[in-house]
């Protein structure tokens, strides 16, 4: 169910096109993509298709529109952010993180953890064992084909036991998105973020970090907090199509275990699926220029009544299926759009929010 | 390698009382140099002046950083611009990881390893007179100062929203094209440029010296494995370089004429960048490490008073290293989105080069095993590189994984594993080449307890300054920012201390560089006994201006 994917660009590498510099095209604008009709992937045979789902129609039928409001959750002390003194990884909150979080904590730290304190041990050993005046007369030996072909062949074997589960981890987390994913476009710009969520018509807005007069009255981590924070629904898998407006920032959530660069002229895809209700932080993590560090990101999960309130609350529609399909009218591919997006637009059009798109219509 | 000096005619002690060695004059005997002793020696202060530039560096950041918040780089960037703001400040920061990343690879690590101990040493140990082409090698070496100058001069030139470069010394587009304007950038890139054109010269020089002069008897197979290192960082410099030169020109005409090579509007993508820069990157850090290995090599043997175990495998194993160290560039660049397959492939692929990596740290203890160890100065260092070296290389192992990398790329994780190979494997090799070949090139002795001293507490200042580094990486804390969240305070204030110890023991080294010039003890021919067995320790101390105008004959 996780799954992650360049779109666009056939091929991730583009050696073919470097003889002519020119020779490839531009990135499918990503906001081509948001019309429901265009999740073409098949559906994976996951088995757990359903498994952590609430089911969507009894929950919308049960809640009447524009009953919930939308109230900005606190984030948990612990979860989804950094703990001072913290040695360990944060917590992980979705399926691919808690694979990859228990390869690395069972495999990986203990093989490394028992190479290093292996060598150590050698060499304190040599050092005991062998110093000049435990050993005044050196050997002469230089070989020994056996421990050669043993130090050799060990590696080899440590290597592909760590391969297997490694090759797996990725496989996960590149398995095709659902056909229902929920679709998020983040478009990373200096130095701030835009979300938009084509499918049910919420157009793009702005995330752009708090003062710190600002975190402390909302109760949360300075340098973490946002004003508008990127929201979806709890154990409903979400694909990000992510580009960069300007140069190239890197969309980061470590309790999601995701991280995606957003490079202009790209789209690419990636999806999570969180397993329980919270805000998780994350920041930028590719250098974009002076505001580098002050560009974070943060991702509420809430039920999936909760969220389909706060899609309300911003203007759109949760249910896009109920809708007719003219709803999701065609992106026009327009121009950049300026930070002034207002969140408080209503149900417009997604805008075709990619700066990808602009080449799109240049040619 | 293990039997050169049995049949080496000691003629060096002939030359090396006589004053008539056609020394020339001060001026041109440094500044229009074709010793390759001499330029070795300029190399080798160019390089420590330049590690102290960057030193200094690091340690602006690691004062930053000690709390959360802006603190200095308000001050800093004010000494370069009187009216400089937030936005100029913040700009600072990427100037010094810049130029502090820069000046560390290009200016300090690469001249001393290659420029230094290489031209040092190369010629001696194979029984040669000089360099193939003495006069191409002053040629690199002032081309690296002229380079080195100009990236220092970029700090002073607008880039964007302050003045100096601040792209990273990874000069990734678009910040390094449309990202920044002004002259900074393309002082920084011509830098690199300069740089890397005299790497390429020096490169050519070491393969025809290595393959042409080795003295009579001197085969391949009897080479020591320092040159065996030089030879195979020579070929990945020589291959590696000129596509960091094509992608960081078409940086140059992208950013002044119009190209579009990495810009989407036009048709290119910032992604091939990425790929030409880590096709050169990831062959770099070898080059980096390589001749660390051969002077880590050289230095066991001849402290346990062994000849190295396994030879051919540890010259095969350095061969390997570099071959497969250019197909694996793309574990740099695990996020911008590639196909799953590829994620596999580079992974694999990575993984593999920890065999051969493997296979040297085993034989270097296997060289010390059974053998007779005294624990002078170079020894430690060559102790501390094996044990730093290995959990460098292992957190390696574990970024190597695409599915790991996911949450640790750019995050301090990396940076603390990068600096435990370079700022600890591939620095400590090279103090231990610098105390071990110090006596041979000045003819006096350091202090043995102001050596040990500075091993110990530099030794401990890096592994707090580092290992934390580790924690805030699991954490998430991301590289490349000036300012954190309160959460990440904890690590980072214990690494600033960490820093602080380091710089201690650094006070010992240059005390020790003083002790010895002032009052340092004559050097023997060859102060550390029967281990070591390479021809430089048959030359005296220093060796003449011109050795070997009879060559000597291997056996
Ligand atoms: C021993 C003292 C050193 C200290 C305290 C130190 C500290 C630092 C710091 C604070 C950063 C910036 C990290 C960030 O914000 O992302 C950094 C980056 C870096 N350092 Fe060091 N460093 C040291 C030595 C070295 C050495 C010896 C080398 C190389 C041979 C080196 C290579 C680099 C590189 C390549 C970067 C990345 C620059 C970039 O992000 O573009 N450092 N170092
Ligand atoms: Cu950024
Ligand atoms: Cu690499």
């Amino acid at each position: 169910m996780k799954s992650l994917k360049t779109l666009g660009i056939a091929a991730a590498l583009s050696l073919g096109a470097m003889g002519a510099g020119h020779a490839q095209a531009p990135a499918a604008a990503p906001a081509a993509a948001p019309a429901a009709t265009t999740m073409a992937t098949p559906a994976p045979a996951a088995p757990d298709a359903a498994a952590t789902m609430p089911a969507p129609a009894t929950t919308t039928a049960a809640v009447p529109a524009g009953d919930a409001t939308y109230v900005p959750m606190k984030p948990t002390p612990g979860v989804g952010q950094p703990v001072d003194g913290g040695i360990n990884f944060q917590p992980q909150v979705s399926p691919v993180g808690e694979t990859a979080y228990t390869f690395n904590h069972y495999i990986l730290l203990p093989v490394i953890t028992v190479i290093s304190l292996l060598v150590l041990g050698l060499l304190l050993w040599v050092v005991v064992r062998y110093r000049a005046a435990a050993n005044p007369v050196p050997s002469k030996t230089t070989h020994n084909t056996f421990i050669e072909v043993i130090w050799t062949a060990i590696p080899v074997l440590i290597l592909a036991v760590i391969a297997v589960p490694s090759i797996r981890l990725l496989a996960q987390q590149y398995e095709p998105p659902k056909k229902d994913a929920l679709t998020i476009k983040v478009t990373g710009y200096q130095w701030y973020w835009g979300y938009a969520y084509p499918d049910q018509g919420i157009g793009e807005y702005v995330s752009k970090m708090l003062t710190e007069d600002q975190a402390e009255t909302a109760g949360e981590p300075y340098h973490l907090a946002v004003d508008n924070r990127m929201v979806v629904p709890v154990g409903k898998q979400v694909k990000l199509i992510i580009t960069g407006a300007d140069v190239i920032h890197s969309f980061a959530v470590p309790a999601l275990w995701t991280k995606m660069d957003a490079v202009p002229g790209r789209a690419n895809e990636t999806t999570f699926t969180v397993d329980k209700p919270g805000v998780y932080y994350g920041q930028c993590s590719e250098l974009c220029g002076v505001d580098h560090g002050y560009m974070p990101i943060a991702v509420e999960a809430l039920p999936m009544d909760k969220w389909k309130a706060w899609v309300r609350s911003k203007g759109g529609n949760p249910d896009p299926q109920a809708a007719a399909p003219a709803a999701a009218a065609p992106a026009p591919a327009g121009p950049v759009p300026a930070a002034t997006v207002t969140p408080a637009a209503t149900t417009e059009p997604a805008p075709a929010a990619a700066p990808a798109a602009a080449p799109a219509a240049k040619n | 390698m293990t039997d050169i000096a049995a049949t080496a005619p000691a003629h060096g002690h002939d030359h090396a009382h006589d004053d008539h060695d056609h020394k020339p004059g001060f001026f041109v005997r440094w500044f229009m140099s074709t010793n390759h002793k001499d330029i070795g020696t300029l190399y080798l202060i160019f390089a420590i002046i330049a590690g102290i530039v960057g030193g200094v560096m690091s340690g602006m950041m690691r004062l930053e950083l000690a709390e959360p918040g802006i603190q200095y780089l308000h001050g800093w960037a004010q000494f370069f611009d009187p009216a400089a703001g937030d936005t100029q400040a913040k700009h600072f920061w990427n100037v010094l990881i810049t130029a502090h990343g820069l000046i560390m690879i290009f200016f300090m690590v690469m001249p001393a390893m290659i420029g230094g101990f290489g031209n040092w040493f190369v010629p001696l140990m194979i029984g040669a007179p000089d360099m193939a082409f003495p006069r191409m090698n002053n040629i690199s070496y002032w081309l690296t100062t002229v380079a080195f100058v100009m990236l220092v001069a970029s700090m002073f030139f607008p880039g964007g929203s302050g003045l100096g470069a601040g792209t990273g010394w990874t000069l990734y587009a678009p910040l390094s094209t449309s990202g920044s304007v002004g002259p900074a950038v393309d002082m920084a890139i011509f830098s690199v440029h300069l740089a890397g054109a005299a790497s390429i010269l020096g490169a050519i020089n070491f393969i025809t010296t290595i393959f042409n002069m080795r003295a009579p008897g001197m085969t391949l197979h009897k080479m020591p494995l320092f040159v065996w290192s030089v030879l195979v960082t020579a070929f990945l410099l020589l291959l590696a370089l000129p596509v960091l030169a094509a992608a960081i020109t078409m940086l140059l005409t992208d950013r002044n004429f119009g190209t579009t090579f990495y810009d989407a509007t036009g048709g290119g993508d910032p992604v091939l960048y990425q790929h030409l820069f880590w096709f050169f990157g990831h062959p770099e850090v070898y080059i980096m490490i390589l001749p660390g290995f051969g002077i880590v090599s050289q230095v066991i043997s001849t402290f346990s008073r062994k000849p190295v175990f396994g030879y051919l495998g540890m010259a095969y194993a350095m061969v390997a290293i570099g071959v497969v160290g250019f197909i694996v560039w793309a574990h740099h660049m695990f996020t911008v989105g590639m196909s799953v397959n590829l994620k596999m492939y580079f992974t694999a692929a990575t993984m593999v080069i920890a065999v051969p990596t493997g296979i040297k740290i085993f034989s270097w203890i296997a060289t010390m095993w059974g053998g007779s160890l005294s624990f002078k100065t170079p020894m430690v260092w060559a102790l501390g590189f094996i044990f730093m070296f290995t959990v460098g290389g292992v957190t390696g192992v574990v970024l190597a994984n695409g599915g790991v990398d996911t949450n640790l790329h750019d995050t301090y994780y990396v940076v603390a594993h990068f600096h435990y190979v370079l700022s600890l494997g591939a620095v400590f090799s090279l103090f231990s080449g610098f105390y071990y070949w110090f006596p041979k090139m000045s003819g006096r002795m350091y202090s043995e307890v102001l050596g040990q001293l500075h091993f110990w507490i530099f030794f401990i200042g890096v592994n707090i300054l580092f290992f934390p580094q580790h924690f805030l990486g699991q954490q998430g804390m991301p590289r490349r920012y000036p300012d954190y969240a309160e959460a990440f305070t904890y690590w980072h204030h214990i690494s600033s201390i960490g820093y602080a110890i380091m710089a201690v023991g650094m006070f010992f080294f240059f005390l020790n560089l003083v002790y010895a010039f002032v009052a340092g003890k004559k050097a023997a021919d060859n102060p550390w006994g029967e281990g070591a067995t390479t021809l430089e320790w048959t030359l005296s101390s220093p060796p003449p201006f011109h050795q070997f105008n009879e060559l000597p004959r291997i056996a």
